[in-house]
């Protein structure tokens, strides 16, 4: 297990070095001179520009201007300052996680809390009504992008309710900490939560269904059944129980590709978090923060994949870390 | 009466390809302490029939009866058959690799079995299991118990498959194949721990193999099957001193010493019909030597056949078998002689 961390953590450290390389790599294909002149404004003087280019460190090497933005980033914490506002980008980040947070966790409870027991369902019943009603449910949902449906819930239940039928169900304006009122937070994070679930709901639904129907069908089901063991026992404690896999393997990776930003949720219902941060300081040319933005969602990926592979080795004991 | 008699066992599969009829007419009953066997090809619906009856197919269409210690099995709710499940009536299945649940720790799936019937504490059901464990030959049952499926061999998985069966001392033991996966050395120990336990518990045991030679160690009697219905039935001396049916006489032909199996020797020419369509006349017809027109119009029934009580043929020429054994002769030639090691053990059954 030891070993097991120490490797991954050397992985990440390569993973996040190369990012951050192709990062500063891909910006600087432009011109940085143009990037000096985007960022101090439209009627700003040559003199103005180079100044500011000197001053965000532009006119260095490509390879010194990463090698001091690691050095920062290791030494200082802090993943350079933000070339706009001249704050550290970590304040940022630290400013919108919650966020993002916020919808990740919100979202994948509802929709574990909707895909999973639907996906049981039908595996149970494959051909039953209730098993085709949730095939349509899936189908469905799959087949609409989230923004669409977050737009479409947008429209009627807050727009419609509020403007027509004078009914206040969700309040308007964004995001409420939790830290400041968690009743607050809770009912300006529904809609939203609601449209990320349900995308992803019909995805776990058709991944527990089809899960769920092989493991049913292996002969030590069959050898639970001749034990006599009650239903419930057999579903769940043979059949679900050998099932997970697959759901936990895409639980990690879409809990980590979320928590790097949700950028199409986070951009229909204003909130602002890692995937406005990142979609924001990408159309200013703010480097530092694109770099932070991007660092932050790889870090998060490769630290799910390694939180998979462990779970993995706790659910399965014929699973070795490695 | 009978511990179990099944009477008229038909079963259909409706798929998207049509009707599949895996079981057509099977009958046979079995007494306490008494060993079937069931013997045929690939296919011929030995592993359906059995777990038809106690309720481990799904999807099927089954009609007919099936007996045990007065309840019909067929008819019975499922609480019913849950408690008769693992409590009276105990299965080993034909891959022993596959039918332990590999997340869970052996000595627990062993206790599991014993606690979905026994009120007892965890620990007890734990020191049953190891008990078990013991009994059934696994050295280091403490250590083994704590390991899960995977570290086990072949042989050891079955013997695991086996304890668990055993736990509760059922009346009945269904054995589907409990040996084909197996090396020849633990195949002769797990047939002797299901020897045994016939012997101490009187549990009736149905065993189900391709094996000629295992049914003639340890079967008191006989069911061939051929393409889903029963085509002989006869206690096993009878059978291999006077088989009746073709197909049997075939079987036994071509099997040197009862020692081979039947899915390794390609015996008798031909294959068995699809179980799709619907027979019109004697399935075994088309590859029978024998073979008349009266074979294909219509489908014969179980008959007695011969000199010995309760040996039943499903052949037209059975009626006058003795009379056709006698001057074609080659089958009862070619069956093994007293002298061959497999009947030597037959004998003292
Ligand atoms: N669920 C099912 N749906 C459709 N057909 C099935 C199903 N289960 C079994 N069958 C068919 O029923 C027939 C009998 O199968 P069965 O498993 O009883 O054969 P068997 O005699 O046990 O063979 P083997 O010696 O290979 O184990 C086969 O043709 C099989 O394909
Ligand atoms: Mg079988």
């Amino acid at each position: 297990m030891f070993s097991f961390v120490v490797r991954r953590v050397i992985y990440l450290v390569i993973v996040l070095l190369i990012l951050s390389f192709l990062t500063y790599l891909l910006f600087f294909g432009g011109n940085p001179g143009n990037i000096a002149a985007q960022v101090v404004g439209r009627n700003a003087t040559a003199a103005q520009i180079a100044n500011t280019r000197i001053r965000l460190g532009l006119n260095h090497s490509l390879l010194y201007q990463w090698w001091h933005y690691v050095t920062q980033a290791v030494f200082h914490g802090n993943l350079g300052t933000d070339f706009q506002n001249q704050e550290p980008v970590i304040t940022e980040i630290k400013q919108a996680l919650p966020v993002t947070a916020s919808l990740t966790i919100g979202g994948a409870i509802l929709w574990m809390l909707l895909g999973i027991p639907i996906g049981i369902q039908s595996a149970t019943k494959p051909r039953s009504i209730r098993d085709r009603l949730s095939t349509i449910f899936a189908l469905t949902f799959l087949s609409i992008p989230s923004f669409v449906l977050g737009l479409v819930m947008l429209y009627f239940l807050f727009f419609d309710l509020t403007d027509h039928a004078h009914l206040h169900w969700f309040p308007s304006g964004t995001y409420v900490p939790i830290t400041q009122n968690v009743g607050q937070w809770f009912v300006h994070m529904i809609l939203p939560w609601i449209s990320i679930a349900l995308v992803s709901a019909a995805v776990y639904t058709r991944l527990m269904r089809a899960s769920l129907l092989d493991v049913l069908g292996e002969d030590y089901i069959r050898t639970a059944r001749a034990k006599g063991l009650p239903r419930r026992t057999v579903l769940f404690k043979h059949g679900v129980r050998a099932a997970l896999s697959p759901i936990v393997t895409q639980f990690g990776l879409d809990i980590g590709t979320l928590l790097g930003g949700a950028v199409i949720t986070e951009q229909v219902f204003s909130l602002q978090g890692i995937g406005k941060l990142s979609l924001t300081s990408l159309f200013s040319k703010n480097l530092p923060v694109v770099s932070g933005t991007i660092l932050l969602g790889a870090a998060f990926i490769v630290i799910f994949n390694a939180i998979v592979d462990v779970l993995y080795a706790v659910l399965d004991p014929r699973v070795r870390l490695s | 009466m009978p511990l179990f008699e099944v009477q008229d066992l038909r079963v259909t599969f409706h798929t998207d390809d049509g009707d599949v009829r895996a079981v057509q007419g099977m009958s046979f009953s079995l007494d306490r302490g008494e060993t079937l066997g069931i013997v045929g090809e690939s296919g011929s619906g030995k592993s359906v029939s059995t777990q038809t009856v106690v309720g481990l197919v799904n999807g099927a269409e089954v009609s007919g009866s099936a007996v045990f210690d007065g309840v019909d099995l067929l008819q019975a709710s499922e609480k019913t058959m849950r408690g008769l499940r693992g409590e009276s009536i105990s299965m080993i299945f034909q891959d022993p690799l596959t039918s332990l649940h590999p997340l869970y720790k052996v000595g627990d799936q062993i206790a599991e079995a014993v606690k979905a019937h026994r009120k007892i504490s965890r620990s007890d059901a734990r020191a049953r299991a190891v008990q078990l464990l013991r009994d059934v030959g696994i050295p280091n049952p403490e250590g083994r118990a704590r390991e899960y499926p995977h570290k086990f061999s072949g042989g050891m998985r079955q013997r695991a498959m086996i304890a668990m069966a055993l736990a509760l001392e059922p009346k009945m033991l269904i054995a589907d194949e409990p040996t084909t996966a197996l090396d020849v050395t633990v195949q002769a120990q797990i047939l002797d721990l299901i020897e045994r336990l016939r012997t101490e518990h009187q549990t009736a045991v149905i065993l189900i193999t391709h094996d000629m030679g295992v049914v003639a160690e340890v079967a008191d009697k006989v069911v061939v099957m051929y393409a889903g219905r029963p085509v002989e039935v006869a206690d096993t001396r009878s059978l291999f001193t006077e088989p009746h049916h073709p197909y049997t006489q075939g079987l036994l032909r071509s099997i040197p010493a009862f020692a081979a199996r039947l899915d390794k020797l390609e015996a008798i020419p031909g294959a068995p019909p699809s179980l799709m369509v619907e027979q019109t006349g004697c399935p075994f017809a088309p590859r029978c030597p024998h073979v008349v027109t009266a074979c294909t119009t219509s489908v014969p029934p179980l008959e007695p056949a011969g000199s010995a009580p309760g040996h039943l043929s499903a052949c037209i020429r059975s009626r006058h078998a003795v009379g056709v054994d006698a001057t074609d002769g080659s089958a009862g030639q070619s069956a093994p002689s007293g002298e061959s090691t497999s009947w030597k053990g037959s004998a003292s059954v």
